[in-house]
């Protein structure tokens, strides 16, 4: 006899038409990124220079990378409120260690072991205390931005190695590129598939639509909520050294409210505060149309504050417009 | 005495024990803590996170969260300063219902978005937050108004003082007296506490529940407009970035009461309690001479133990039939 062996592939979602694409999230984050950037060449003649474009992405790349985590933290349903005093205290204790003479190498080593224990630190005590992540990393964030604070006071570390400044400084391509761009851009190819093409990301979302069922189908949920915990951290400690060594000073008080406008693009691309819902090419969108919106603002000279009007109104607008326009851009739920 | 042992049991009891003994410790170390001054400057300092974390209590309980409080206190300060350094003449009751109505206002706003069309409060405060934040900006064209263009009244007005204590403490006292009966005595309050313990039951037993939701969100603007004005004028000078991270602190407060951020637990007087400690840490550690660089990373101590404390209370009370292990 033999054995027919089938091999099934379960999709995604059911297929969809054109129609149905073009209501997508993305397809809107889309036609906004098109807005933006045909505005912003109207308003400014230096908008689509191929220079200023390359190294505009410099400016929210550093945030990017946090954003590509705290997408898969979001869908696990969990939250983390501490990742700017996460930069901050690794900033500062990479400060630290470069002030004592260390090279290029403990530099950066020092800023990823701290972000990443910092992570796993708000993991730990989500996953063995059993506590809300939100309420845990409020805390964290007094304490970690508050320890940044003890070591350095109001004063900043400005001198760096030559080789760690050239991390957040070099150029790719022809002068092109900015690291922080191809960081960001090799992350997000790595987020996409693992949270889109593995296992692993399959149970990330059944872990957000129901934490609970998760554990009872044999889901290791603790060890997820520690990993996404710590890999945030890691993320944290990966966009301090990117942006340390690019201003090439550390202060306790630098990235601030950087925590907000992460989680703002987070939901802006599409990802579901209540967990268990989002797509990686959104998120990736919306921070590409942040980046854009706020470089367009930039050439026209408008004041930070105005921008983050914008990025405000633009989250809350994307939440409403589907329910004004009787769910027309709804998608699938 | 079972009138002791529930207040030692209880979650106020604990704090209001801790805070004192915290207090007296501070006290024994340094002497001159020990004085109708310090409790005095301890009130004034926390009168504004005490109505604070009152409302967002209130908001918890409801299960959402409004982080637009600290951007409508800046706001709606600075449009209580704008008036008084432009009309310098206006009188104090008006420049006061000015800031109120436009803290009024605001909290329309996201009642609007969050009762009304349902959207997580936690994002529309989010964006909110910023939006607010923003139109500071654009209000006062990024300048300060400092204590010079505010007229003498507009100023004098928290730390005048009624009763020996300053107007602020009064103030702060009785609104979360006020509260406080609000949510234990009357029908809007029980209410309350149906909704963050169950939405889906309340709307079936027939209870309004996005009037109420509506209601509450508006509560906590108008509360944080007044709070504007008690802010601008407390410190004498008004800018953009005034009480920034403000909202984590009353969210912080409440944490410490024991108010259980899952909703349907807590009461005013744990937020009001947690806001206390929070000022007696802040005006302990200069007096213990501690620098005030400390002061950040001790409160985040503060409000992890809290958490801590709080889920170890809630786990022996709970009984799980099986047991989850991974």
């Amino acid at each position: 006899m033999e054995q027919v062996i089938k091999s099934y592939e379960i999709p995604d979602s059911l297929p969809q038409g054109l129609l149905d694409r073009l209501r997508s999230r993305e397809a809107l984050l889309l036609l906004l990124l098109g807005l933006t950037v045909l505005i912003n060449s109207l308003l400014s003649p230096y908008f689509l220079d191929i220079y200023n474009l390359a190294d505009s992405t410099q400016n929210f790349s550093e945030k990017g990378i946090i954003v590509l985590s705290m997408a898969l933290v979001i869908i696990g349903q969990e939250i983390d409120i501490s990742v700017a005093s996460i930069i901050a205290l690794s900033g500062v204790l990479m400060g630290a260690a470069a002030s004592f003479g260390c090279g290029t190498g403990t530099v950066v080593l020092v800023g990823l072991a701290s972000g990443t224990l910092a992570g796993a630190l708000n993991g730990l005590l989500v996953t063995r205390l059993d506590l809300p992540s939100i309420i845990v990393t409020i805390g964290t964030m007094s304490l970690y931005r508050g320890i940044a604070f003890i070591i350095l006071g109001d004063r900043a570390y400005t001198s760096f190695p030559d080789g760690f400044q050239a991390i957040g400084q070099a150029y790719f391509f022809d002068d092109l590129v900015p690291s922080q761009f191809i960081v960001f851009v090799m992350l997000a190819a790595g987020v996409w598939y693992f949270l889109h093409h593995t296992v692993y990301g399959r149970r990330l979302f059944a872990i957000g639509n129901n934490p609970t069922g998760a554990k009872y189908s044999g889901i290791r949920v603790d060890n997820y909520r520690l990993g996404l915990l710590t890999l945030n951290g890691f993320m944290s400690g990966l966009a301090a050294i990117m942006l340390v060594s690019r201003i090439a000073t550390a202060r306790p008080n630098m990235a601030p409210g950087w925590e907000l406008e992460i989680i703002t693009m987070t939901i802006l691309g599409g990802v579901s505060i209540f967990g268990g819902m989002g797509k990686m090419p959104g998120v990736i969108l919306a921070v590409l149309l942040i980046g854009m919106v706020q470089f367009g603002m930039q050439l026209n000279n408008i004041p930070g504050v105005i921008m983050s009007i914008f990025t405000g109104a633009l989250l809350v607008v994307s939440l409403v417009l589907p329910i004004l326009l009787g769910k027309f851009f709804s998608g699938r739920k | 005495m079972p009138m002791l042992n529930k207040l030692i049991r209880s979650r106020e009891g604990q704090l209001v024990i801790f805070t004192a003994v915290f207090f007296l410790a501070v006290g024994i170390v340094s002497p001159t803590f020990l004085s109708f001054q310090t409790v005095d400057s301890i009130l004034t300092d926390s009168a504004i996170l005490m109505i604070m974390a009152s409302v967002q209590m209130m908001i918890i309980l409801t299960r959402g969260i409004d982080l637009t409080l600290a951007a409508n206190i800046a706001l709606s300060g600075m449009v209580a300063a704008l008036i008084g350094m432009y009309w310098p003449e206006t009188p104090l009751f008006l420049v006061i219902g000015a800031a109120v109505a436009s803290g009024l206002l605001l909290g329309v706003l996201n009642a609007v978005f969050i009762a009304l069309l349902g959207i997580p409060a936690i994002v529309v405060s989010l964006g909110a937050m910023t939006v607010y934040r923003g139109m500071v900006f654009v209000l006062s064209g990024g300048q300060w108004v400092n204590s010079q263009e505010m007229s003498a009244a507009f100023q004098a007005f928290p730390l005048n003082r009624m009763f020996g204590l300053t107007n602020l403490a009064v103030i702060g006292i009785v609104l979360t007296i006020l509260f406080m009966i609000l949510m234990r005595h009357t029908r809007f309050g029980r209410e309350l506490y149906a909704i963050g313990g169950n939405p889906a039951a309340t709307d079936y037993v027939g209870i309004n529940t996005k009037a109420r939701l509506f209601a509450v969100y508006v509560l906590a603007g108008t509360a944080g407009g007044l709070c504007g004005y008690l802010w601008v004028a407390r410190f004498a000078i008004a800018y953009t970035e005034i009480a920034l991270g403000f909202e984590l602190l009353t969210v912080a407060a409440c944490v410490i009461g024991g108010v259980g951020i899952a909703g349907g637990t807590g009461s005013v007087l744990g937020a009001a309690l947690g806001a206390l400690f929070l000022g007696v840490l802040q005006n302990a550690l200069p007096v213990m001479g501690i620098s005030p660089f400390w002061q950040m990373a001790v409160s985040g101590l503060a409000i992890l133990a809290a958490v801590i404390v709080n889920s170890r209370g809630r786990r022996k009370r709970g009984q799980q039939i099986l047991r989850v292990s991974n």
